[in-house]
């Protein structure tokens, strides 16, 4: 059995997400496709599973062309997707997740269905409450009732689309388990990802996508560096930081104790000073955002006390934070921070200090065309939010923090922007930090922790797991930290 | 005692049939808001085509495929022109009950066929349950149907969970090869069908005739119900026989108390408020935090994916 | 506004459609238009009638195109301009004094009591979990269900309870119209229903509240986050096409009817969300669209009178007209996208 991608031809609209994409991969293989975000990567994936249908090219599986017109006709000859969020029904039980969608008869049986789950969950290694609710099973137990779901309907090809985004480290070790076990039963195994550590220590071979084409393909192992190469078309070099000197403190929280519902902060000490840049280390979901949320007033502790430049904020809501200069910018730009059908002229009124009733449209329009010069956004005044792309999104939004924003607590900066616009932000959020600022962020990206961090604070399964000073630390160390373990 | 049960199984059918399809109908994900119109001009339909034809059934049909039509226009337009649900139902409901005056005018007052009475040999002569259950016409044995094959349809079949599937969460029964805006629009083409259905039992047999306000206000009441249910067909149907019993309770008492009888009617809706405010009171989510059970029991999730557009891309 | 070629087409294929379902109710279709023009527009009197009805349409409209800008379906407006009525008909009825001093009052009353009975409706939705459109339906029941209460108890006709209504004000609480050509013209209902609309278009178009109010309608968690407090907007949109509903329900007693009756509303709720359906939400094109609809609504009571037709014919008129323009719009704008699509533009 071999799979074969033809001359995958895909655009949407201008762009040019898959451009002449060829790959073979054989029987019993786990193949690792890497690239950056926006690369083209998801877009082939789901070309194989049937989301997608290309504009040209073929899928040859086994010597057969197959005709993918809909994820049925993918399932139906054994090619089964795993999605970034698994695609379970929340409020249905596992075994109902398990035969949804599965041929058989009219009338469903379910303890036919629960005994062919325990079935093939056992020769997997899972285990599953058929009753418990889809909504109560972790990131990494939904991961396992999909690739169960996809092995019992006959699966011979698994895509997994960047799996380990959300799960812990024990999942983690036991998903890469799975996925060599299923290659050494002849499956082909696709693992789609942006990290390059997952790759180099799971797959046997690789492929790497830049902007829609194959740029490189090889068994492994291969050189990290060329990797990297690779998929940033050149060795990304981070600036040197001037160093700034450290004020006094911004920040300060005295033995917070916070809780969203899903983790619970406790007891959490902590100073920002002005100036510093502090970044937020730790898989998606162990606590970062609930910090975050805490310091933006969005989330009120349970405990403690924070306050910003001396003023007590623990029970003030989030426009009282806002008044004080915090400012807070999560990840999701069209859906928290942005409006869709407003123009860029209207969010900077929006953000304006100007409290005049009636707006005065043509000073907004100048400043509008202001704001678009300085930074480089590119789009015109009346443009509407959604028209603007992912890095002219993340540049109006920051032409929207207030100049005299005392603190900055920012979610994935840079996440899905090119390197250009990524460097851009930076920039400008640096110049913040001269301004006297302090800025907290969070990110899944090591080197960018790395690069513009001061200090760094690993979290792990919902509360600090470590703080390290930059210099002091390096990527490793920041792995296994953020794995849960120290370095040996 | 018996007898009032009875007129309140038989006073409930229709709302019964209309709520078990518009339950269907929101299942997978599209809301008909439409009812108010859909039940005048399918009630005006039916009683038209049995007036001329001089046969109920004939009847049942017709108002069956305007239902379904209408249902048919706001499941197209919401999957082709991605067209906002609630605004074409909305649209639909004001352009529906007025068509049904305008046509019907000349039906007003006439008199037409009715649906034959046929208790069930042997099970009507039960004590008690005959009477309650079993001394009825097809439309109320057809509402026990809707009800048990409506609940047996959810919870029993595979095609019935798919359909829970393509309502919650589109895109993952599109990946699990299900076709969503297919399922779509013939869920909601059935749902109106069985609006349709209802609409021409209240002018065939619950009442018998056409006039403009036969059916008043009787679609939105329905659409109150279906929530009040929490599309759980049991709760649904629970809440329709709730309204029969508030209707026939009226109607008894209308000579003893006419205030009374005015303000019954109404009652659905602001009790409906109430137990969706309580539902959602802080309160409530403790209990309900404590005792999962009582959660289930009362507490109603709309499917997640409600009034909303599915597309591949 | 859409483009105007699928929006005339839409145009001409409700009038085939009406004068289809003319023809099949054996109606000649084309006098039975000309009754529709000649009924609203056809004499000084009929065209005192037109603008008389036009004026609460507009406040009922202008009112929703507020709520609309918020992301609200306030279907509640009826029950507002019912509720507006009841607290007018409450001044009218029990405030002594001169005339203009009761008229005054009473359009203060309409005013606060629509706003009222939506802010219930909004607080409903803020703070109760109840979607607006069920709330506002409850309202809308509740609402007419006082009425029928009132006209047939507490403030029922002298001599005997009927639901034709309470009695007829005394005359100086009748708003005061201007004699001219024959018939009295509502020039006060009109400049208020004008005004509502200029008001409304210069508060979403030139405000800062406007602009923050589309911004919480259209992405609330957004809006949040840029520190608009959302539920203050979302009930200030609620208090101000309340009120204006509410205005529009003492226009209806004090300029029109004169009395309260069970149906004060006349429908224009409804109707006014039907207006601001074809006027795609903004307000610009209101006050035509408005005089149009209210146009087809007085002229087809003529097919009743004169051809004994039934005079929703109007309402299916309007009916299709929105349906189609609709539908238009949205099949043409599809259209367009897929023949970029298809050149490989955005």
């Amino acid at each position: 059995m071999a799979l074969e991608i033809r001359d995958i031809h895909k655009h949407f609209g201008p762009v040019r997400a898959n451009d002449g994409v060829s790959i073979t991969v054989g029987e019993g293989s786990l193949h690792g496709i890497l690239g950056e975000n926006g690369a083209g990567k998801s877009t082939l994936m789901k070309i194989l599973s049937g989301f997608y249908e290309a504009d040209s090219g073929a899928v040859v599986l086994d010597g057969e062309v197959l005709t993918l017109r809909s994820p049925a006709d993918a399932i139906a000859v054994g090619i089964g997707m795993l999605h970034q969020d698994p695609l379970v029904f929340l409020p249905f039980t596992v075994l109902d997740n398990f035969v949804l969608g599965s041929p058989g008869p009219v009338r469903l049986d379910r303890s036919n269905a629960r005994t062919e789950l325990e079935r093939v969950s056992t020769e997997l290694g899972f285990s599953f409450d058929p009753a418990a609710l889809a909504r109560d099973l972790t990131v990494g137990e939904r991961q396992q009732l999909e690739i169960t779901r996809l092995i019992w309907l006959g699966a011979r090809v698994l895509i997994f689309d960047e799996p380990t985004t959300g799960i812990s480290a024990t999942q983690r070790i036991q998903l890469f388990a799975t996925l060599r076990a299923l290659a050494e039963h002849g499956m082909i195994v696709l693992f789609v990802s942006h990290k390059l550590e997952e790759v180099e220590e799971l797959c046997d071979s690789v492929t790497v996508i830049r902007r829609g084409k194959v740029v490189f393909e090889a068994p492994m192992p291969v050189a990290p560096e060329l990797l990297v190469e690779e998929m940033f078309g050149k060795v990304f070099v981070a600036d040197e930081r001037e160093p700034v000197a450290l004020g006094g403190p911004v920040l300060r929280l005295e033995s917070v104790s916070v809780d969203d519902g899903k983790t619970h902060l406790d007891a959490l000490d902590f100073e920002g000073a002005a100036g510093e840049v502090v970044g937020l280390a730790g898989l998606e979901g162990s606590g970062q955002r609930t910090l975050l949320r805490a310091c933006a007033g969005l989330l009120t502790p349970t405990a403690g006390h924070l306050s910003v430049d001396g003023v007590d904020l623990t029970h003030v809501s989030y426009r009282g934070h806002l008044a004080v200069g915090v400012h807070y910018l999560p990840a999701g730009r069209l859906e928290e921070g942005l409006v869709e059908g407003i123009s860029v002229t209207e969010h900077l009124v929006l953000t304006s200090h100007d409290r005049r009733f009636l707006v005065d449209w043509k000073g907004a329009e100048a400043a509008a065309d202001r704001v678009i010069d300085e930074y480089s956004i590119k789009g015109r005044p009346s443009s509407p939010a959604e028209a603007l792309s992912g890095g002219n999104q993340q540049r109006l939004l920051l032409a929207m923090i207030p100049e005299d924003v005392r603190l900055l607590l920012l979610e994935h900066p840079t996440r899905g922007l090119d390197v250009e616009s990524a460097a851009f932000v930076w920039k400008r959020l640096l110049e913040r930090r001269t301004d006297g600022a302090t800025i907290i962020f969070a990110s899944a990206d090591l080197e960018e922790l790395l690069t513009y961090s001061d200090r760094i604070v690993v979290f792990f399964g919902g509360s600090v797991f470590a703080v390290r000073d930059t210099a002091s630390t390096d990527g490793e160390e920041l792995g296994y930290l953020i794995g849960g373990k120290e370095r040996v | 005692m018996e007898n009032t049960l009875n007129s309140i199984i038989a006073a409930a059918a229709p709302l019964v049939i209309m709520t078990m399809g518009e339950s269907i109908t929101e299942k997978s994900g599209v809301v008909n808001l439409s009812l108010e119109g859909s039940l005048r001009l399918s009630a005006m339909t039916g009683f038209a085509v049995a007036f001329w034809a001089g046969h109920a059934f004939a009847g049942f049909v017709a108002a069956a495929v305007v239902g379904a039509a209408i249902a048919a226009i706001i499941a197209a337009t919401s999957i082709r022109l991605r067209l906002n649900q609630i605004a074409v139902g909305f649209v639909l409901t004001l352009l529906a009950a007025d068509l049904a005056s305008f046509l019907g005018d000349s039906l007003v007052g006439e008199r037409g066929p009715r649906v034959p009475p046929l208790p069930i040999p042997v099970l009507s002569d039960i004590p008690f349950v005959g009477k309650v259950l079993f001394d009825h016409d097809l439309v109320v044995y057809a509402s026990f149907l809707a009800i048990a094959v409506t609940w047996w349809h959810f919870y029993r079949t595979r095609s019935g969970l798919n359909l829970q599937g393509v309502g919650e969460r589109p895109e993952g029964a599109f990946a699990r090869g299900i076709k969503v805006n297919t399922l779509r629009f013939w869920y909601t083409v059935l749902g109106g069908a069985m609006v349709g259905i209802a609409g021409a039992a209240y002018s065939l047999d619950i009442k018998l005739g056409w006039r403009e306000t036969l059916t008043l206000n009787l679609g939105w009441i329905a659409l109150a119900i279906v929530i009040f249910g929490g599309w759980h067909p049991l709760r649904v149907a629970f809440g329709a026989y709730l309204f029969g019993a508030l209707q026939v309770m009226a109607f008894q008492l209308q000579d003893v108390f006419p205030g009374l009888a005015q303000v019954l009617p109404i009652a659905p809706f602001p009790l409906m408020i109430l137990a969706l405010v309580f539902v959602y009171s802080s309160w409530f989510r403790r209990i309900g935090d404590r005792l999962p059970r009582v959660r289930n029991l009362f507490g109603s999730e709309a499917p997640a994916a409600l009034g909303t557009v599915f597309e591949r891309e | 506004m859409r483009s105007a070629a699928p929006t005339l087409v839409a145009l001409v294929a409700a009038l085939a459609v009406g004068i289809v379902l003319l023809v099949l109710v054996g109606a000649p279709p084309f006098e039975a238009l000309w009754l529709l023009v000649e009924g609203s527009f056809g004499s000084a009197s009929k065209i005192s009638a037109t603008l008389l009805a036009w004026s609460p349409l507009l406040l009922a409209s202008a009112g929703l195109v507020v709520t609309f800008a918020a992301g609200l379906w306030n279907i509640g407006v009826e029950g507002q301009i019912v509720i507006g009525a009841v607290a007018a008909t409450w001044v009218a009825r029990s405030l002594p004094g001169p005339g203009w001093v009761v008229i005054l009052a009473a359009i203060v009353a309409g005013a606060v009591g629509g706003l009222l009975w939506a802010l219930l409706a909004g607080v409903l939705k803020t703070h109760g979990g109840v979607h607006e459109i069920f709330g506002g339906l409850g309202l809308d029941f509740v609402a007419a269900g006082l009425v029928i209460y009132l006209v047939l108890g507490p403030w029922q006709r002298t001599g005997v309870a009927s639901t034709s209504g309470t009695d007829i004000f005394r005359e100086d609480a009748w708003m005061p119209t201007l004699e001219m050509l024959g018939t009295g013209w509502p020039v006060i209902p009109v400049l208020l229903g004008l005004a509502s609309v200029v008001v409304v278009w210069l508060l979403l178009r030139g405000t800062r509240f406007g602009l923050r109010l589309k911004a919480v309608g259209r992405n609330p968690k957004s809006a949040a986050l840029i520190g608009i407090p959302t539920n203050r907007y979302l009930l200030g949109a609620f208090a101000i096409g309340g009120a204006l509903a509410g205005l529009a329900g003492t226009v209806q007693v004090t300029a029109f009817q004169h009395k309260l009756v069970p149906s004060v509303s006349g429908g224009y709720g409804f109707l006014g969300i039907l207006v601001v359906l074809l006027a795609a939400f903004g307000a610009v094109w209101i006050a035509p669209i408005a005089l149009f609809f209210v146009a087809i609504s007085v002229g087809s009571t003529q097919l009743d009178l004169r051809l004994g037709l039934d005079s929703a014919f109007g309402g299916v008129l309007q009916g299709f007209i929105v349906l189609f323009v609709m539908v238009g719009g949205a099949w043409s704008a599809r259209r367009a996208s897929v023949e970029r699509a298809a050149r490989g533009e955005p």
